[in-house]
């Protein structure tokens, strides 16, 4: 399965790093990353691999919410199933 | 990979504009728990649901966390239970009420719906009973709902039924007069009852449905307001294919839902019931969609017209995006439940009347409206029996949730709290219809039933 994290806020130094880093603490794979800064607005998408974490959802939702509130950012981690039924035909 | 603009649309529906997922409702059917024995019964009814339901808060919650939005409520519909009273050999059934209450407490859900009669053209073992317990079985729990149908366009309009249910709604809001006569918000009236529905207070499991089902309902008023103050529609066209297209993406996501919650619960999937809900949050109005298509204020002449159009909008976007539509799916237009309708209402644009007109192009009817407490039974029945006769002779399903605030004048607020929110106390027109609601029988149905 996987989920689609995505993190937004003012930009900082190592955002990318730190949600990488809790990322790869419980085993959750990015396959995809992509990101643009507008102006001083973060957006960063990121497409996981989640299969084989070590963790469930509600772990890595937790751990990735308390990285967004250290670095001052709002991070979502969501089925991207949800997407694409909105999205897509 | 799914398109950034998409991603961040979606979040910012769910972070912004209240988009979320009203309710996941179980319906249960108590066919295989009737038993002459009341308390045989109860023990089966309460047994049938804990096994079908224990799981039901715990996926809807998993469900909510994995896909990141939120899913407000978790509700169970059961039969009519004036049909398993019916077979008790005692006419005091409160206990089936208790024993509901008790489940809903037991599993966690938020509301158990089904203390229910259909008595559109007359009553039957236990339909007599059960309205007549309605006030204690109200005023004794605290998430039973209940509903009682009493006209359809097959069968006429009950009005001796009509005329029960006026005094069984003023009573209930007198037996909860301390609790700010909350047991009638939990109380229906229905013309053309669905078997699907499922949202409170209405919902129940119709007799023709299966064992066991998950109903879906979603909502998205903020999402619908928002889209259209977003983007500048040239003309009424292009407002109604912009509520289409939203309409089509809040429903995608109740149908995921449904599906999900169906697979992991290993019950069969219903139906999504493509309401526009409104909640008393800021940006969650249906009363200002109506506004941001350019009228001053909701009530004001047009009003009628803009609605017909978004009700009609919603479920053409609707239903292409679900497998099953069924229920109510409409926009709904609860007063107490809608900051644009309560201010409406406190400015003096809106009143019973424009409701009543505006019920004959949307979904369900007359929903949350607070009356004088001094109003007559005679007064809530005539209420009752107009918007029956205009559900009845448009094919379509009708209701009222009316609240009698005891104690209380029209300009004074009765405040509920929660997902039901705060109404000021509305007048009622003016003249008795008491000789015409005692008059009592049958209104014949009309030429619209004979379809064959």
């Amino acid at each position: 399965m996987k989920a689609v994290i995505t993190v937004l806020g003012k930009d900082n130094v190592g955002i990318l790093s730190k949600v990488s880093t809790a990322c790869a603490e419980v085993g959750v794979n990015i396959i995809e990353v992509t990101q643009s800064v507008l102006q001083d607005m973060f957006a960063m998408i990121m497409l996981a691999e989640i299969d084989k974490a070590t963790v469930p959802f509600n772990e890595i939702t937790n751990r990735l919410n308390k990285v967004g509130d250290e670095i001052g950012t709002k991070i979502h981690v969501m089925h991207e199933d949800i997407f694409n039924s909105m999205h897509k035909i | 990979m799914i398109e950034t603009k998409d991603i961040l649309e979606t979040i910012n529906m769910i972070d912004n504009e209240n988009l979320d997922i009203r309710t996941i409702t179980m319906g249960i059917s108590l066919i295989d728990c009737i038993d002459s024995d009341i308390d045989k019964a109860c023990d089966k009814i309460y047994d049938k649901i804990c096994r079908y339901a224990k799981e039901l808060v715990k996926t809807g919650e998993n469900i909510s966390a994995e896909y990141g939005i939120p899913i407000i409520n978790k509700r169970i519909a059961v039969t009519p239970i004036s049909i398993i009273a019916g077979v008790c050999q005692t006419q005091k059934i409160l206990k089936f009420a208790k024993t509901l209450d008790k489940v809903a407490d037991t599993l966690g859900v938020d509301f158990i719906g089904g203390y229910s009669a259909l008595v559109e053209k007359g009553f039957a073992a236990g339909d007599y009973a059960l309205i007549e317990s309605i006030p204690e079985a109200l005023s004794l729990t605290s998430k039973v709902c209940s509903s009682v149908n009493i006209g359809s366009t097959k069968a006429g309009i009950n009005m001796d039924a009509v005329k029960m249910m006026g005094d069984t709604v003023l009573k209930t809001a007198q037996a909860t007069k301390d609790n700010n006569c909350i047991g009638a918000a939990k109380l229906v009236t229905f013309c053309n009852a669905v078997q699907d529905n499922p949202f409170m207070a209405g919902a129940f499991h119709g007799i023709g449905e299966a064992d066991c089902v998950i109903n879906v309902g979603v909502s998205g008023p903020g999402v619908v307001r928002s889209a259209l103050s977003k983007n500048k529609c040239k003309d009424i066209t292009e407002v109604a294919d912009l509520v289409k297209k939203t309409a089509f993406k809040i429903t995608r996501m109740g149908q995921l839902v449904a599906k999900e919650a169906s697979s992991r619960l290993s019950i069969p999937f219903g139906i999504v019931d493509l309401s526009l809900a409104p909640t008393p949050a800021v940006g969650d109005s249906v009363a200002h969609i109506l506004e941001e298509m350019g009228l001053e204020i909701c009530g004001c002449h047009g009003t009628t017209a803009a609605l017909a159009l978004l009700n009609d909008a919603v479920k053409k976007g609707g239903v292409m995006a679900s497998s099953h539509v069924g229920g109510l799916s409409g926009a709904f237009i609860p007063v107490s439940e809608d900051a644009g309708m309560i201010n409406a209402v406190n400015r003096g644009a809106l009143d019973i009347t424009k409701l009543e007109a505006m019920t004959a192009v949307c979904s369900v009817g007359l929903d949350m409206i607070v009356i004088p407490g001094d109003t007559t039974s005679h007064t809530i029945s005539a209420i009752i029996a107009d918007e029956a006769a205009i559900g009845m002779v448009n094919s379509k399903t009708t209701a009222v949730r009316v609240i009698p605030a005891i104690g209380k004048k029209a300009g004074d607020t009765l405040s509920f709290g929660g997902l039901l929110g705060a109404g000021p106390v509305m007048n009622t027109r003016f003249g008795s219809a008491e000789k015409f609601v005692n008059l009592g029988g049958r209104i014949p149905a009309p030429l619209q039933a004979l379809k064959n």
